[in-house]
């Protein structure tokens, strides 16, 4: 990876301004032209190492409901629910984890009933129980993540 | 059960926020000007677009605006939950200063679910290799010392989905 790409990385994580011409700020920060921090971002959304540029929005502010929820699925029917689970618009990220509850779903409504709603027919088309695990506090900060 | 507490609720969020929040979730315009191209997508003007942004920025709906990395692509290979049982009248103490950990990308308190699941602290930790998510889920450990009466990491096998969260750009 480029320095000029880790520093890119590093320092926008947040912060990108909200003026008529945001990259030419952002970009006399770390010593580029604003051209050529349009040219890295764009090459960087390309090569996937980012996988958005932009604002993060928080749906629960809007109005809408965010869970994670757990269910213990046993072996021989995992490919079955992954579909079951997965054919649900409502589910917007599925992963297997390496845990007795082995599959892992954030479900996001833009109605908080909604929620209860995806889970009992989920319950229902899977026959398997659903841990309904919505946060209580969230304690994030900001995003940090130096590479 | 949802989640929600009223004073999560913005009741100022309008049709032309949704607008603004549909034609940018995807992406920012990778061009000089690019407030002014989500202004002319939607029909309003520039300064009402960064004006509304500002707002959003203000009271929580966006959380920041910057680079979003994908954390495999990067090296960043191995990623664990790691889920923790700490006594419930500290959970909010110990959750910040897990939080502040500047290798913890997610943190939350969840409810248990006893007697299957007693974790109510939930560290999202990323590394090159899952040895080093191990070091770090101990310094983590260090850092609860007595608090921690159980844990355990969970490291993902596979994407089954991802799709993020969208907002229609009309309800």
């Amino acid at each position: 990876m480029l320095d000029v790409d880790r520093q890119i990385i590093n320092a926008l994580q947040g912060g990108f301004p909200i003026s008529e011409r945001p990259y030419a700020e952002a970009a006399e920060k770390l010593g580029l032209s604003e051209d050529a921090l349009i040219a890295r971002l764009a090459q960087l959304l390309e090569d996937k190492m980012l996988s958005r540029f932009g604002p993060m929005y928080n749906s629960e502010k809007m109005g809408g409901a965010v869970t994670l929820a757990a269910i213990a699925v046993p072996k021989a029917r995992f490919k079955e629910v992954t579909g079951i689970v997965n054919s649900f618009a409502e589910v917007a990220h599925n992963y297997q984890r390496e845990h007795k509850l082995n599959m892992w779903f954030v479900i996001a409504a833009e109605e908080p009933g909604e929620i209860a709603e995806v889970i009992e027919k989920i319950e229902a088309a899977t026959g398997l129980e659903v841990f309904n695990m919505p946060k209580s506090e969230e304690y994030f900060l900001e995003m940090k993540l130096a590479i | 059960m949802n989640n929600i507490r009223p004073q999560d609720q913005v009741n100022a969020f309008d049709e032309i926020d949704r607008a603004i929040v549909a034609a940018t979730q995807s992406g920012l315009p990778l061009v000089a000007a690019p407030y002014e191209a989500v202004a002319a997508e939607i029909g309003i003007s520039a300064d009402e677009v960064m004006t509304r942004l500002q707002a959003m920025l203000k009271n929580g709906i966006i959380r920041r605006i910057g680079v979003v990395p994908n954390h495999y692509a990067l090296g960043l290979k191995a990623n664990g939950m790691s889920v923790w049982q700490v006594p419930e009248e500290q959970v909010n103490e110990l959750g910040k200063r897990v939080g502040a950990l500047d290798f913890v990308t997610h943190c939350y308190s969840r409810p248990q679910h006893l007697p299957d699941w007693p974790y109510n602290l939930f560290a999202m930790v990323h590394g090159k290799s899952r040895d080093e998510v191990f070091e770090k889920v101990q310094v983590i450990a260090d850092l609860l010392d007595d608090a921690d009466q159980g844990h355990d990491v969970l490291f993902s096998s596979k994407i089954l989905k991802k799709t993020g969260l969208r907002i229609s750009r009309s309800q």
